[in-house]
């Protein structure tokens, strides 16, 4: 803090020690070890187990994965472009709720739908043994779709991911200029040809990015696919660190997995900047809405509650009911574990905006090239799937441990344990490399809102740096920061795979546990954990939401 | 009524051949300015001459490269000193407003009187409300009021405290023209009212006429010139103040006498000795208001291009020897383009520099 008042705006500034420069660079040189050690990785020659991985597993990791991105493409597509055209463009029953209702599944991580409804439709489960019941035919008698299956996983990931496309796409389509749609119309063109000649390629772009995201995400997937036992690069990278305890191994899968990220990231950014182009002038299409009514507005209900009521309100209610009536009762247990997350993503929040605070205040004050590259550099890792991130956190941090064992061996002659890997201190370094990107956003968008002006108008009535602080700087982040901090302590809970590889020994948080539980085929056992975490998801949702509809009204 | 503090009323500011600059690298150099009670300065010229950068050494956000910023004898910057801004009990009003956005205009209006005893800020920002003609404004947050209304809005919070002096860093520049002549003698009228002195910058010049009783002329990092509104206009001592201080022409001519020229418009004679030699060839400056139109005058031009501006006529007049001047005439001559018409000089003092042509 004080680095900071000192440094605003003061003259004598330039001529002191850049302290915040420093601490910013330090910063991002940091969070960039993990992605760098991957990356040296990649062109690190190969191991025999490498080699072995070549010969048989890795065309599986390849073709699984691709399939999936093939799949969760199609399925967030068919979910996500109609729904957002239906509530920018046109008026039928429930509209305006649909609107932000069909965010809620962003609150839903991919494992714990995917637990959920295995547990609805696996043999034991209430569907199948009620169907057995009615029609008194046994195991083997009928046919039912199998839950745990590469089908299965794209429909779960699809489910819950499918929000990005329409997030985006509802973007674009609110974007489009009337006038270019009602040019069309009389140009001979009806609202559906319109709809495919004009407003879809238009849209384009946004759709694009937001198929983007869902692909990141999928690549990033692990808890799904560990447990529908479809072999992808995530649960490879976790089988080669795990099962054959080759750390080379595993961060040059990761290095693979890394390149197929970077083509995305790749796509991300080239469709963000065509969205520029496509975007009109003019704004809202929406002024005057298609109104849906009788057939096609039962219709348009129905193509809207599906997501809603698949990606959402069925396995919400089913955790629920589990959670309240079946499952084991709560205990002791399940307090630690709820204080582990809490305490595990408070403490990796309030990191994760602390420092994103000292990179947002360095690129403000000094307008140098070498601080905006490592804000960059800093929001890195957002893109990467945690266990990229768990892995080049562990390559160099179990280095540094046996270092500095070897070192107190040799000169007090004590054995030591590990004090980086392996503790708290891995997993929340994992965390503030992977989730850096969003609170800096978040802080930096705040930060603009204080231009430099009112810092020196602040001076000029008679304040004194930490007085501008105080009075303007922090009335003006408030809001932003305790954004970038909810949004980073929301994300660290749903968090699996790092916190997997990353935990301590016997240290448990509530999606270990429903991953764990899931695991030894307890479903019902890890509702209350799994509720836990969607119910917290949904508060940010709750605020996108929010932001959405008062969007709305203003248009 | 509780004693509010006095009003502190600024004696003399004194800017000492002072050099501003960062890296090493002066963007302002050697600038001398002073301004005493009452009076409102001007820095003007164009973007990027360094005059922004004066007024915030002035406010204490740059450091002296050398010289001295003397406020009433106390020394508040020098080449190794530099006296906080918060300690120097002057206001400031910025280019981009800078409202705070988190607080009402009331609580913007009261934001540099924390020590102030509460009765007395409330009743300062009444004042002050009522002053800029805001009341009824107090309770609204700066996002509901209009650029004007937001500009008073900043005035009022920056002579709140009773600085001595304060500074305007292009105050009207984000206003349209209308609203800028409303805004300009109405904050005259204010700082007068609340005898404040004040240094303004602006690159406009009919800005800098209105607000000001000196006005220093900046170009690359240098003060050309000091001087009233009246004397940087018709006794400029550069060809650049000519030129960026209103309209005009420079008229070719040769001197005939030690106050008198000879040029297209025959001769000229001035009230002063102008110090240039017999047969020397100088341009002298003429304003569109030095050259009338005269039926009854031998000399003659041609009508290029003319502008009614309702009280008069401006025309543009194309000489026999080509070259083209201004020329005012009263409203009812209306004349057409292609026309010609006689011209006479009207000047009392000649503003005449050394000829580029050979």
């Amino acid at each position: 803090m004080s680095t900071l008042t000192s440094q605003l705006s003061t003259p004598r500034a330039r001529r002191r020690l850049p302290w915040l420069k420093l601490s910013a660079l330090l910063v991002a040189i940091l969070l960039a070890v993990p992605v760098l050690i991957i990356v040296v990785n990649i062109f690190l020659g190969g191991d025999q187990v490498w080699q072995h991985l070549y010969d048989t597993l890795l065309f599986d990791y390849v073709s699984n994965s691709l399939l999936l991105m093939v799949g969760v493409t199609f399925g967030t597509l068919v979910m996500g472009v109609p729904a957002a055209w239906l509530t920018s463009v046109c008026h039928f029953p429930g509209q305006r709720m649909f609107s932000w209702a069909l965010l809620l599944p962003l609150a839903m991580p991919a494992y714990i739908i995917a637990y959920t409804y295995t547990g609805l439709f696996d043999f034991a489960g209430p569907v199948q043994t009620f169907i057995r019941e009615v029609t008194g035919l046994g195991y083997g008698e009928y046919w039912f779709f199998e839950m745990r299956s590469l089908g299965g996983a794209f429909v779960m990931l699809s489910l819950v991911l499918y929000p990005y496309v329409y997030l985006m796409s509802r973007a674009a389509f609110l974007e489009q200029s009337a006038n270019t749609l009602e040019v069309s119309r009389t140009l001979g063109y009806s609202a559906p040809h319109a709809f495919v000649k004009l407003a879809l390629p238009m849209a384009r772009p946004a759709i694009v990015a937001g198929v983007t995201l869902a692909m990141m995400e999928t690549l990033a997937d692990y808890g799904t696919v560990q447990y529908f036992g479809v072999t992808t690069f995530t649960t490879g990278i976790m089988r080669t660190f795990y099962g054959f305890g080759d750390l080379a191994a595993a961060s040059q899968l990761a290095g693979v997995l890394l390149l197929f990220v970077a083509v995305l990231i790749f796509t991300e950014r080239y469709s963000r900047r065509k969205i520029k182009y496509h975007a009109s002038g003019i704004r809202k299409a929406s002024q005057r809405r298609i109104p849906l009514t009788g057939l096609s507005g039962a219709l348009a209900c129905l193509a809207c509650s599906i997501p809603v009521l698949a990606g959402f309100v069925v396995p919400a209610s089913v955790l629920g009911y589990w959670a309240l009536f079946e499952a084991e009762s709560i205990g002791w247990d399940f307090v630690i574990l709820s204080w582990n997350s809490f305490y595990l993503a408070a403490s990796a929040a309030l990191i994760t905006v602390s420092l994103a605070l000292v990179i947002a205040y360095a690129v403000r004050l000094h307008h140098s090239k070498s601080v905006n590259a490592a804000a960059l550099s800093a929001g890195m890792g957002y893109a990467l799937p945690g266990t990229i991130i768990a892995i080049g956190v562990i390559v160099p941090l179990a280095w540094l441990d046996h270092q500095i064992i070897a070192l107190v061996k040799q000169m007090f002659d004590v054995k030591i344990g590990l004090i980086f890997s392996g503790t708290i201190i891995a997993l929340l370094f994992a965390y503030t490399v992977r989730f850096m990107a969003v609170s800096l956003g978040s802080v930096q968008s705040g930060l603009g809102k204080v231009k430099p002006s009112m810092d020196m108008a602040g001076r000029s009535l008679g304040c004194s740096p930490a007085e501008v602080l105080r009075r303007i700087h922090v009335p003006l982040l408030k809001s932003s920061v305790l954004t970038a901090l909810l949004i980073v302590f929301v994300d660290v809970l749903k968090e699996l795979p790092a916190t997997l590889i990353l935990r301590p020994f016997n240290f448990n948080t509530l999606a270990v546990r429903a991953f764990e539980l899931a695991s030894d085929e307890r479903l019902v056992d890890a509702a209350p954990a799994s509720l836990m975490i969607v119910l917290v998801g949904l508060i940010p949702v709750i605020l996108l939401s929010r932001s959405i509809s008062s969007a709305n009204t203003n248009g | 009524m509780t004693a509010m503090p006095p009003n502190k009323i600024l004696k003399e500011l004194s800017l000492n051949s002072i050099c501003v600059g960062y890296h090493d690298k002066a963007v302002v150099e050697d600038a001398s300015f002073r301004i005493v009670e009452g009076q409102i300065g001007c820095l003007l010229g164009p973007s990027g001459c360094g005059k922004s950068t004066l007024l915030r050494a002035i406010a204490g956000f740059e450091p002296l490269m050398a010289g001295t910023i003397v406020l009433d004898n106390e020394e508040l910057s020098s080449a190794d000193h530099v006296l906080s801004p918060e300690k120097r009990s002057i206001g400031m009003v910025f280019q981009d407003i800078a409202l705070f956005p988190h607080l009402t205009i009331r609580d913007n209006i009261a934001f540099g009187l924390k020590s102030w005893a509460k009765r007395d800020s409330q009743a300062r920002v009444d004042y002050l409300l009522d002053l800029v003609g805001l009341s009824g404004f107090g309770e609204r947050y700066p996002h509901s009021l209009s650029g004007g209304q937001q500009q008073r809005v900043a005035l009022a919070r920056a002579i709140a405290p009773k600085p001595k002096l304060l500074l305007m860093d292009e105050p009207f520049s984000g206003l349209d023209a209308k609203l800028r002549e409303e805004l300009v003698p109405d904050i005259r009228a204010i700082l007068m009212h609340e005898r404040v002195s004040a240094i303004l910058v602006t690159h406009d010049q009919s800005e800098a006429f209105a607000m000001a009783d000196q006005v220093a002329v900046m170009e690359s990092g240098k003060i050309l010139q000091v001087g009233t509104p009246y004397e940087i206009y018709h006794e400029p001592v550069s060809r650049f103040v000519a030129m960026f201080v209103g309209q005009g022409d420079f008229l070719p001519a040769v001197v005939c006498g030690d106050n008198c020229v000879h040029s297209d418009l025959g001769e000229i004679h001035g009230d002063l000795n102008h110090g240039f030699a017999a047969g020397e060839k100088v341009d002298l400056l003429v304003r569109p208001d030095d050259i009338l139109h005269d039926d009854e005058s031998q000399f003659k031009g041609l009508i290029v291009s003319k502008w009614f501006r309702g009280s008069y006529f401006l025309y543009r007049v194309k000489l026999s020897s080509g070259k083209v001047i201004y020329c005012f005439a009263s409203s009812h001559h209306n004349h057409s383009i292609g026309q010609e018409i006689g011209i006479r000089v009207e000047l009392d003092h000649l503003v005449m520099f050394a000829s580029n042509a050979r």
